[in-house]
């Protein structure tokens, strides 16, 4: 028995039975999983969390799951410091929360862990997604595991190389003829047609409790404390909202202090509806047309846009955007000071993190946590520069000299 | 019959138009709004329409065709 009591509108309040559904009826807003957290809080304790298996799913009594959990093995990632990167910045305690590290590669297995639990539970034969490379990998390997079928949407104008990665579990991948704008449309409709766990649709608040997770682990790895300031990326604004969660639910339930976290928002510029919005001082999130290399947060029209924008206010907190360049030269700064070959999207935070630092806004001595939310490797072509070899023939001296060394000789 | 529910953001030049009106008038679709944000140089508009499927697509297409934007409220479901 999970604690979950209802959906609820984060907009009006109105209240929904825990069913496949993610907007309310009546403004349109989205839901949201709400909790009896006094029973929560009579359950857990850090004694009994710290027994837990070294996954997400420790956290279980927080989840809004029934049965048996379809899980990969995903979570508990590294809480690493990073005393180089640190240093390179100005900063006296920053942390990598490297969630790369997860069973296929980022921390979508956090939130389709979840998803495909509800969709077993709500008795779907299939689970589907519209997705380019994260996701679409996620929802499939998950499928496979749980025995589902999957359906995985792409544009057509997406490599068929950076679909490998979803590949592999062989869901049904089917490419779509046109724009994002048309997925996105034509996966609506098939929502309303088909009786399938549509992951971000549907299964949206669900989905969106998996993220919350993140904060539970970064509190516990601190030693059961919330961090001064959390840099993370933005796409859809749902991952940002939800650490924030996670911590405020720490502190409900007793588990940790009264959380004083200042939430940066990082984007890249050629996709930050909601950066602009925070530096306009507006609460509407305009939509944009994204440009960026760092496709895995391009999302120009954010559904959580508007509530990512309240944390980052609420808590003190702020929102930054950087070039592609500079988040290339952010996955290059956190390879070569922390050996972390993180996705554009982690360069994304690691540049905005340099930016807030230098500008003052993160000061020296407040801990800071960054968010690294998915692997370098099935996007590498990005940084195909960074392969530049030296050419020797086959002899001791060619390496001599290129290195410009002379070794003794061994007697 | 369908119904769709949409997010109409308008340009400054456009936020004194009736374009809302029109694109009941003329492609025979009912309009209910839900939330709203408009001031004199910006607007948003969450709303239902109802009407024949292939209307709403007519509408839609005319709406943007005038320079409004329109997105699914759901937000883009397409994740990298």
């Amino acid at each position: 028995m999970s604690y979950a009591t209802a959906l609820r509108c984060r907009k009006c309040g109105r209240e929904y039975p825990l069913e496949p559904r993610n907007l309310c009826d009546f403004c349109f807003s989205p839901l949201e999983v709400t909790y009896d957290y006094k029973a929560m809080a009579a359950t857990v304790s850090r004694e009994k969390l710290a027994e837990g298996q070294f996954s997400m799913w420790r956290y279980r009594d927080m989840l809004p799951v029934e049965g048996e959990v379809v899980d990969l093995g995903t979570g508990f990632t590294p809480l690493v410091k990073a005393d180089n990167l640190a240093s390179e910045l100005g900063l006296d305690q920053l942390y990598i929360k490297n969630d790369g590290l997860n069973p296929t590669y980022s921390f979508k297995d956090r939130v389709v862990s979840v998803a495909v639990t509800k969709a077993r539970e709500f008795g779907f034969e299939a689970v589907a997604c519209a997705s380019t490379g994260n996701l679409a990998a996620s929802v499939a390997a998950h499928a496979a595991k749980a025995n589902l079928k999957a359906y995985v949407f792409v544009p057509d104008s997406v490599e068929p190389g950076k679909l490998v990665g979803a590949a592999i579990y062989k869901p049904t991948l089917i490419t779509v003829e046109g724009s994002y704008d048309d997925v996105n449309r034509l996966c609506r409709q098939l929502t309303e047609r088909f009786h399938w766990g549509f992951i971000n649709i549907n299964l949206r608040p669900y989905y969106a409790e998996g993220s919350k997770t993140l904060g539970y682990e970064v509190a516990e790895q601190l030693g059961w404390r919330a961090p001064d300031c959390v840099v993370a990326p933005a796409a859809s604004g749902l991952l940002f909202t939800r650490i924030w969660k996670g911590l405020d639910e720490l502190a409900m339930l007793g588990l940790i202090e009264p959380v004083n976290t200042h939430m940066y928002i990082a984007q890249a510029q050629g996709c930050s509806p909601i950066v602009n919005a925070f530096q306009a001082g507006s609460l509407h999130v305009h939509p944009v047309k994204p440009q960026t290399i760092a496709k895995s947060i391009a999302i120009g029209n954010p559904a959580d846009g508007y509530y990512a924008l309240r944390v980052a206010r609420q808590s003190g907190g702020g929102a930054g955007a950087v070039s592609d360049e500079e988040a290339i030269a952010g996955m290059k700064l956190l390879a070569q000071t922390e050996g972390i070959f993180a996705e554009a999207a982690g360069g994304v935070v690691i540049a905005t993190l340099r930016k807030l630092v230098a500008s003052g806004v993160i000061k020296k001595d407040e801990l800071t946590v960054a968010f690294i939310t998915g692997a370098g490797p099935r996007t590498q072509d990005i940084v195909a520069d960074a392969v530049q070899p030296l050419s020797i023939r086959p002899t001791v001296e060619s390496l001599e000299e290129v290195l410009n060394v002379r070794e003794p000789k061994l007697c | 019959m369908a119904k769709r529910q949409v997010l109409f953001t308008f340009p400054p030049d456009l936020v004194q138009q009736p374009l809302i009106y029109y694109l009941g008038q003329k492609f025979n679709i009912v309009t209910s709004i839900r939330r709203a944000d408009v001031s004199e140089n910006k607007g948003w508009v969450v709303l239902e329409l109802d009407g024949d499927e292939k209307d709403i697509e007519q509408g839609l297409a005319w709406m943007t065709s005038q320079g409004v934007r329109v997105d699914p409220v759901t937000g883009d479901v397409v994740e990298g």
